[in-house]
């Protein structure tokens, strides 16, 4: 269901890339390594990549340079930020660099897949649907009304964007921490299981008394909506 | 010798030096302008005195003509005295007088001239010429006679050499004590300074319990070394406090990687079947997600109290902030079968970082779900969020009915790993209270522990003030 991605990994650390690039292949992907800025910026200039994974801190060119080139070039393969400086001012700068996403070190790769991969679905569906459909759950996003089979299901205004964010990446996993971002918009780590109740909640309403469930539970990573298990 | 340069080096060897060269020309200088008043207020009253003299020949002419004058002046020269006379006749030849040796020019002028001239004085029975310097008026006769009346400047020369003296020995004593003076001062400091600079290399060396020196005084060299004693108190501080994390860290962060090490050698150990390893293995990504957020609340509370976050303050609307996380926690609260309550002033903003101070309210309300329930079934639970504005500042309270923290315990807890032994067993990092004192301070505010009878009440107050006014 899932097509694979072309990312290209500009990291210095060998260990970390090549446990990145196999990670990646493993997920179905396929990936490029760039072990410094000027490589990188090369690469991504010519490859076609679907997703840029660039760290801040790299020698010949520091990451957040590389994104500026990049981006005055007119590229616009999404970019996303891996930088061991870590936590909320360096999210801005690296955004405001033109990164699109932004994951501190250490990260889990769960989580930096989920993320890649919903990044660089972005290429390909730029204007937004304004309607979702998995199975027979369907949301329409001008009525703000959701039916599982033809059947109405009353929804608070969160319940909605959470669905609505799911169902826009549906097939993808995502996680936790992205759920927090767009449907509050915090960026940290919620670290408990307060998600984790508002997406049981969400659960109890479209699958409960189905015979298919669609909302699963990826264990160490996040949630994903799909037709199928 | 290289004792005596360091002495001249120091600051206050220079000031003294500086200080006494300016008190030696201010003083040089009013002595000066006082002798150069005095001469001429001495001049001034010559001149009138000589004008009242030549009144008074005038008159004696007048009543008896050149040779009353003649005898007169005669007799008037013969006494001892500073005046000078001369009477000179049509054909400028002397009638009489006690004076010699005048420039002939002088006699031309009737204005008071100062001028030299040759004195006949009686010494011993010997008559004797000295050329000395006089104030002179002269007096026009009629038919072309001349009278000169003057004054011996005598008094006047004395008092300039009176003067003199006084300027060389003041500038002389003040050249002595002034120097004297600069070498005590300065090697007094001095003596000081090197005392403050041996006990900082002791501190340099590794030794912080050392302290500057204070004499007592109270001067700037003690103000120096009182705050100085004050920051290495403060950075000792920090230091322990480095130490203690260290140790906490070191211990918090084995126990979960003993865990995982376990765990991965126990399934490699016992598991058969491919479920079972993928358990193991997913509870192994559990545990590291565990580490990696507690090493990443780590370093943002590090960050935090760095003063990171704090250049890109923005005007946060605290109401809606603490609506949001009501709303994010209520579900988990309902489940834990808990009343979260919200009494939310509305309108509540405050400068600040909008990440940080979500996550903090985000952690203690998750603090008073996890630690916050009564104990004894059958009380009710509930956590109670209150914001609002009082005075200056913003209050945001969050109360539980929970077993509470003892007074006493307050300042632990909020300590890095500060956890009560009767919740080491429990989930969490022991890192939110932490963060949240950091985050207060960072937002110029603080962090209050209180009891709310039964339970805790955690208060985070922030001046609603903007930072930086």
């Amino acid at each position: 269901m899932l097509t694979a991605m072309k990312i290209l990994v500009v990291e210095d650390d060998a260990d970390a890339a090549a446990y990145l690039v196999k990670a990646f292949a493993e997920a179905g992907h396929v990936a490029d390594h760039a072990k410094d800025g000027l490589t990188g910026y090369g690469m991504a200039e010519e490859g076609g990549y679907d997703c840029l994974i660039v760290d801040r801190m790299l020698p010949k060119m520091d990451g957040l340079t590389m994104i500026g080139g990049l981006r005055e070039q007119g590229l616009q393969t999404p970019v996303l930020i891996l930088s061991a400086l870590g936590q909320v001012d360096d999210r801005v700068k690296g955004l405001r660099a033109g990164g699109d996403d932004y994951l501190p070190k250490p990260y889990a790769f769960s989580e930096l897949l989920a993320r890649t991969e919903i990044l660089a679905r972005r290429k390909t569906s730029q204007v937004a649907d304004t309607f979702y459909a998995v199975a027979d759950l369907r949301l329409d996003r001008l009525s703000h009304k959701v039916t599982r089979g033809g059947e109405d299901i009353p929804m608070q205004p969160r319940e909605f964007r959470l669905l609505e964010y799911l169902m826009r990446n549906a097939g993808r996993v995502v996680t936790r921490t992205m759920l927090l971002e767009q449907v509050w918009d915090y960026h940290f780590d919620p670290g408990t299981n307060v998600i984790d109740v508002h997406v049981s909640r969400l659960r109890g309403k479209i699958d409960k008394g189905q015979a298919k469930p669609l909302l699963h539970t990826v264990r160490g990573a996040g949630y994903v909506i799909r037709d199928g298990a | 010798m290289t004792g005596l340069k360091r002495l001249v080096g120091t600051t206050a060897f220079k000031l003294s030096v500086v200080y006494m060269l300016a008190s030696a020309i201010f003083a040089g200088g009013l002595l000066l302008y006082v002798g150069w008043n005095a001469r001429r207020l001495i001049d001034e009253q010559i001149g009138q005195t000589l004008t009242a003299q030549i009144n008074g020949l005038a008159d004696q002419y007048r009543i008896g003509g050149v040779r009353r004058l003649q005898s007169i002046i005669e007799r008037r020269s013969r006494q001892p005295g500073s005046y000078l006379l001369l009477l000179q006749g049509p054909q400028a030849e002397i009638v009489a007088g006690n004076i010699s040796g005048l420039d002939p020019s002088v006699m031309a002028s009737t204005v008071l001239t100062e001028t030299t001239y040759q004195r006949f004085e009686e010494v011993d029975g010997q008559t004797q010429t000295s050329t000395r310097g006089a104030l002179i008026r002269v007096f026009v006769l009629p038919g072309n006679s001349r009278l000169l009346v003057g004054r011996d400047l005598e008094e006047r020369e004395r008092l300039n050499a009176v003067l003199g003296q006084a300027i060389r020995i003041l500038i002389g004593a003040l050249l002595v004590f002034g120097g004297l003076g600069a070498f005590v001062v300065a090697s007094r400091a001095l003596a000081r300074m090197d005392a403050m600079t041996a006990t900082s290399q002791v501190i340099m060396a590794g030794d912080l319990s050392g302290r500057l020196p204070v004499s007592g005084s109270g001067d700037e060299l003690d103000r120096l070394a009182v705050s100085l004693n004050a920051m290495l108190v403060r950075i000792g501080e920090l230091m322990q406090g480095m130490k203690e994390v260290s140790d906490n860290i070191a211990h918090d962060l084995k126990t979960p990687l003993t865990r995982l090490r376990n765990s991965a050698e126990q399934a490699l150990r016992t598991a058969g079947s491919k479920e079972e390893y993928r358990a193991a293995l997913e509870h192994t990504i559990e545990e590291s997600d565990g580490l990696i957020r507690t090493f990443n609340a780590l370093l943002l509370i590090a960050r935090t109290e760095a003063g990171a976050g704090s250049d890109n303050f923005a005007l946060v609307d605290v109401s809606g902030l603490l609506a949001d996380f009501v709303e994010i926690y209520e579900p988990a609260a309902e489940d834990a079968g808990c009343a979260l309550t919200a009494e939310i002033e509305p309108g509540l903003t405050v400068q600040g970082n909008r990440e940080l101070l979500g996550q903090v309210v985000a952690n203690l309300i998750d603090n008073a779900l996890k630690y916050g329930l009564p104990p004894q079934s059958g009380a009710t639970a509930e956590i109670a969020l209150l914001a609002r504005r009082d005075g200056d500042n913003l209050l945001i309270r969050i109360a539980d009915h929970g077993p509470g923290i003892p007074a006493d315990k307050h300042d632990k807890v909020v300590e890095r790993f500060g956890r009560l032994d009767e919740s080491r067993n429990m989930p969490g990092s022991g890192l939110g209270l932490s963060l949240a004192s950091a985050v207060a301070h960072l937002h110029r505010g603080r962090l209050v522990l209180g009891d709310n009878h039964p339970g805790l009440a955690v208060t985070l107050e922030l001046p609603l003030l903007p930072v930086g006014s």
